[in-house]
């Protein structure tokens, strides 16, 4: 039997839990193989049974307390489903708000806190300072403009949705509350500020990594590119949008695969399951699973913000479209197969973020007098799906004539990048290490291939008092430790 | 004065009492002035050995969210518990058991069976389940063990403090660094960073008589915006809830659903809840009494959402 050097990173922190790397080196000291074991399961499928259909609006969320809104609005679809109902204009219009809110905030925290540290700070500087707080001292202006923009979309979740951590609003048909004109200017003044700090969010974008060339380099580098299909919700008119739309599927040629409404998902999603993680990996079931790779063959696909742009002809507002032509021209066309240009797309999606919350602030209707409407007919099943700041998500329930869960299946934002991201992984690794020398550089660019997916990797992290530590030890095939790195 | 040495640890939680914890905004700062983050994975050096390294109580004060639904995380807990001097179940999923705690109506293996069996999106080839110790080409890949009943962290270690919550809003969580900071806790066992009343006593809304003739759910009636939603129908559960969150959710129009746990000398919070629902309702008839109440369709996400672990049914029975 072949003898195989273990590397372990224990635990990679994400916030809904606990993610472990394991990556085996062959005798030669190459990548033998890389796998992202994910050591937790709830179960919130299984006890979704014999809850009252509406009360998943709220239980969902749950899941996950950095993008609760996501959960919230998808099950509140899925309830408008099951029970028939259309809700009126203005209570969609309210929804889209508080998630156009939240997506400013998301993606801010992401952007700032969790990436834009490697970029500001460097990739490969003194992992003491590459932290918000080394953001704080090399910037401090901006980093209050950071704190605020982020307060003010969680005071807007809380003005139209109850709550700034698990809101409370969405009801099937609508929403619990309308929005009376004193609340709606002070979310105008709000929002003007934060389409403000968006575009500044693209200029500090240009300054800090498009004129820096061994950033866009590394962005370029092979070692961060994947091919594979990308998905994204789009509008009629095939542009992106968060809340609402058909899923649209594109391949690495950038072509569409196929558009599908939520009650087709089970058509073209399929979920496997291996014995070394809880959690579970889908793929294009058209496609099929070809294993861990990448290419037209395989069914892996990725559904991220730079996913979102490729699977999508453009945004619905103009600066944001100004700024995904120009994004697309930089790095010659669509679609975009370098994983590190997310954090690019997500600036353009925080600008479209913005501009869609001040579109709908300033409609007349945001304040119209029919915030919900009352199902009346006979609960069955329904699918909602919305675009998680992480992912396409998808939840579907079907119910007895009282609207009590008999059954619930949920495919979760980051769960659809589960193959992805264990694909750069290696893929990293692979550039990284040979002949089993190992850099210390590992440790962090290791992690910024999957930074680039999740911001739940490490949020609170980046954002409190202290370091970003991650720990290599390395093992023989019989376990004894060889050596240990440690980058504090 | 030393720096205090706080360690945090998340376990069956959603990372919204991290979130919560950034709520405190720009006092992020004052709190880097007087502690030191000693462990936390979230935040800091986040190796077990580091934590097992370290003399037993030499960590000030730990924050500890989430249930214990696995293996590991019943380690780690015990490996805080004795390493710290105190101790805070941080949130309602420590304190409670909270929405996790919902998985104690089944079990690992009914959770498996749904998760990984069949469903409408599964294609598991060969049945698969996750197994705790996986034989790889490479190596054996290990998973915690999933464990049948979530418990609350105080059933798992010896807990000094409370902070209920799900999650705690903002300034109750600073409300608490600032009291352990300035050494000002109360006795040991104390709920902290709320009050000690019901809910209701901080609901802006007008109580007047509390008589209803049925139950309504949250999307079937119009509310009056200024009355009582439990005298509306609703199944509103501030009259079994601590205050501390200011009542958000009745603000907005949507009945209290108890996270921050029951009030000062209550001990089953649904018991309390439950008792409170049926004694108003308006009639002598028993048939129409059980017409009412059988429009309750789920007693056990109505009446203990949050607090099935901690309450004395503490799971649905095993057979």
């Amino acid at each position: 039997m072949s003898t195989f050097t273990r590397y372990t990173i224990d635990p990679v922190t994400r916030l809904e839990g606990h993610g472990k790397i394991e990556i085996f080196l062959d005798e030669a000291g190459n990548v033998a193989n890389a796998y992202l074991q994910i050591p937790e399961l709830r179960g919130f499928e299984k006890f979704a049974e014999g809850r009252q259909v509406e009360d998943m609006i709220q239980i969902t969320e749950r899941i996950c307390g950095v993008c609760p809104e996501a959960h919230h609005m998808a099950a509140v679809k899925a309830v408008d489903a099951v029970y028939h109902i259309d809700p009126p204009p203005t209570a969609k219009k309210l929804r889209e708000l508080l998630y156009s809110a939240f997506y400013v905030a998301d993606h801010t925290t992401h952007f700032y806190i969790l990436s834009g540290p490697d970029f500001v700070i460097g990739p490969d500087a003194d992992p003491a300072v590459r932290n918000v707080f080394g953001i704080l001292k090399a910037a401090p202006d901006l980093t209050m403009e950071v704190v605020k923009a982020r307060m003010m979309g969680h005071e807007i979740i809380e003005m139209v949705g109850g709550r700034k951590i698990h809101p409370c609003g969405a009801i099937p048909g609508g929403m619990s509350h309308g929005l009376d004109e004193e609340k709606r200017q002070q979310i105008e003044t709000m929002g003007r500020s934060m389409l403000e700090f968006a575009k500044k969010t693209i200029t500090v974008f240009d300054d800090v990594v498009l004129a820096n060339s061994g950033y866009v380099d590394l962005i370029k580098s092979d070692m961060y590119t994947h091919k594979t299909y990308y998905m994204g919700t789009v509008d009629a008119n095939n542009k992106v949008n968060f809340y609402d739309g058909k899923v649209r599927v594109v391949g690495p040629d950038g072509q569409e695969l196929v558009k599908y409404g939520p009650d087709e998902y089970t058509d073209n999603i399929a979920e496997r399951v291996e014995p070394w993680s809880y959690l579970k990996f889908p793929y294009l079931k058209k496609v099929g699973w070809k294993g861990f790779v990448d290419g037209a063959e395989s069914g892996v696909y990725r559904a991220t913000p730079l996913s979102r742009l490729n699977a999508s002809d453009g945004m619905a507002t103009p600066l944001a479209q100004e700024q995904y032509e120009r994004m697309y021209a930089t790095l010659g066309g669509k679609p975009v197969h370098q994983t590190l240009a997310t954090h690019w797309a997500r600036t353009i999606e925080l600008l479209y973020a913005a501009e869609r919350l001040l579109e709908l602030i300033t409609d007349p209707e945001i304040t119209g007098p029919e915030y919900r409407k009352i199902p009346t007919e006979t609960p069955t099943e329904g699918v909602g799906i919305v675009e998680a700041p992480r992912g396409t998500l998808t939840h579907h329930y079907v119910t007895d004539e009282h609207g009590v869960v008999k059954e619930a299946n949920l495919v979760v934002g980051t769960t659809n990048n589960n193959a992805a991201i264990s694909m750069s992984i290696k893929k990293a690794a692979e550039g990284l290490i040979s002949n089993g020398k190992v850099d210390q550089g590992i440790l962090n660019k290791v992690e910024m291939a999957f930074r680039a997916y999740d911001p739940c990797f490490g949020c609170a992290t980046h954002s409190l008092p202290g370091t970003m530590p991650l720990i290599v030890t390395v093992r023989d095939a019989r376990g004894t430790l060889v050596d240990r790195i440690r980058r504090d | 004065m030393a720096k205090l040495k706080i360690a945090g640890f998340w376990a069956s939680s959603c990372g919204g009492c991290e979130i919560a914890t950034l709520e405190i905004g720009e006092k992020v700062a004052v709190l880097a002035e007087v502690a030191d983050i000693v462990f936390w994975p979230a935040l800091v050096d986040f190796k077990y050995k580091d934590v097992e390294a370290m003399e037993d109580q030499s960590i000030d004060v730990c924050l500890f969210n989430g249930a214990i639904q696995n293996s590991e995380q019943e380690h780690i807990a015990k490996l805080l518990r004795a390493k710290a001097k105190v101790l805070v179940a941080f949130g309602s999923c420590a304190y409670e058991g909270c929405i996790p705690g919902l998985a104690n109506t089944t079990t690992a293996q009914g959770i498996f069976d749904r998760v990984y069996g069949p469903s409408p999106s599964n294609a598991n080839v060969g049945d698969i389940r996750p197994v705790t110790e996986y034989q790889a080409p490479e190596g054996v890949l290990t998973l915690p063990k999933l464990y049948d009943t979530v418990r609350t962290l105080g059933q798992t270690v010896d807990v000094d403090y409370f902070l209920p919550g799900c999650p705690p809003v903002g300034k109750q969580v600073w409300a608490v660094i600032e009291a352990i900071a300035s050494n000002n806790l109360p006795a040991k066992g104390s709920v902290v960073g709320a009050g000690v009343r019901a809910l209701c006593e901080e609901c802006k809304r007008i109580r007047e008589e509390k008589k209803v003739k049925a139950f309504y759910r949250p999307h079937e009636i119009m509310t009056d915006p200024e009355k009582c939603l439990l005298e509306q129908g609703l199944l509103c559960a501030g009259v079994a809830t601590r205050e501390g969150c200011g009542a958000l959710c009745p603000s907005a129009g949507m009945p209290c659903t108890g996270c921050y746990g029951p009030p000062d000398g209550v001990i089953d919070q649904g018991a309390r809840f439950l008792s409170a629902v049926t004694s108003i309702i308006d009639s002598d008839n028993p048939d129409e009494i059980a017409r009412i109440t059988d429009s309750i369709r789920d007693p056990i996400g109505t009446f203990y959402r949050y607090s099935l672990p901690n309450s004395l049914l503490r799971r649905k029975r095993i057979v």
